[in-house]
């Protein structure tokens, strides 16, 4: 079965740089389309499904605004 | 496209470091010192010792980190945080001192500093963001600015005939017989974060060992300095900046490597 992640991202403290989007190994990381946050930013979104958990996106962002979690093997 | 089943505290795997306080960064987007800035909240709570560290955070980018990580800091005069380092350490011996300093702090402003305290291997940890520019000021030149680079006081690109090549003090201090661990590291991909943090993790461990200075160089990018979108300044990073400032450690257990 394949490793199933998900990223909840915190909108109004992204800050739209992109840096997560080209660290994703799975390219499931997208800005959200034509919409911006509270300070004005576009801000990512989980775009399919594919994320594993990797946590790749998380460490380089560098204002942590993802959280991740991955299903535990049955 | 998020999945509620998988939402759960039992599946958690990351998330920000508890240290970090509610206060948004006041970098700017993709800057490599919240990279960092995370990194040191992160490596302070797996050690467990966020009741004894001190901080000294001086002026430029770095200043601000004080409203970011909930630990002990020391506001310094510009480019005398390894000074201020020093008279904390030696008071309080058994607390875990470190700096966080930029380039226009540690290698232009506070060079004397730096290298009599490296010099005199006070046991504290030393962590240098270098992003070759005075990024908090408006992006002027740098002791650290590269050969042919724009700033707005070089706006033609750094010629080395007027303003000497870019100064390696990571190099200059590894030298020194104070210095117990320096290490160059970046935080532009996952990888790089990862070993940035075992150096993090490496450093303030030896601040037990009683042996000499740590320093970390955490070669960094500016991107509203260059004038880049922050994927294209970790690009340009990668193939400019690690010429001059090449990754890796330079001296392991006071033992100088190459």
């Amino acid at each position: 079965m394949a490793i199933e992640g998900t990223v909840v991202v915190e909108i109004d403290r992204c800050k739209g740089c992109g840096l997560c989007i080209e660290a994703c190994p799975q390219h499931v990381l997208d800005f959200a389309d034509s919409k911006v946050n509270i300070k004005g930013y576009r801000y990512v979104v989980l775009t399919s499904a594919g994320c594993t958990g990797c946590t790749n996106c998380a460490i380089v962002c560098p204002d942590r605004v993802l959280t991740i979690y991955r299903k535990k093997e049955a | 496209m998020e999945s509620t089943d998988i939402i759960k505290p039992e599946n958690l795997v990351y998330k920000r470091s508890r240290l970090m306080t509610e206060q948004p960064l006041s970098y700017c987007p993709g800057c490599g010192h919240g990279t960092v800035t995370n990194l040191i909240a992160e490596v302070i709570e797996e050690l467990g010792i966020e009741s004894e560290v001190i901080g000294i955070a001086p002026v430029g980018c770095a200043v601000t980190v004080y409203d970011f990580i909930a630990i002990d800091w020391i506001g310094a005069a510009h480019g005398r945080a390894t000074a201020v380092a020093t008279a904390v350490k030696r008071v309080l011996p058994d607390r875990y001192v470190f700096t966080y300093q930029g380039d226009g702090d540690l290698a232009a402003i506070g060079t004397a500093e730096t290298i009599h305290a490296c010099n005199r291997g006070e046991n504290i940890t030393i962590i240098f963001v270098n992003n070759g520019i005075y990024g908090m000021t408006g992006g002027q030149m740098a002791p650290t600015t590269l050969e042919g680079m724009k700033t707005s006081t070089c706006p033609y690109g750094r010629d080395v005939n007027m303003q000497g090549p870019p100064i390696d003090i990571t190099r200059m201090i590894a030298v020194l017989s104070g210095t117990y661990y320096v290490t160059r590291q970046a935080v532009h991909t996952p990888a790089a974060v990862r070993k940035t943090k075992k150096a993090l993790l490496k450093a303030f461990e030896l601040q037990k060992t009683n042996k000499g200075v740590s320093f970390i160089e955490i070669v960094s990018n500016c991107n509203s300095g260059w004038k880049m979108s922050p994927v294209d300044a970790n690009r340009w990073m990668e193939e400019k900046m690690f010429k001059i400032y090449p990754l890796g450690d330079i001296k392991v257990d006071g033992k100088m490597l190459v």
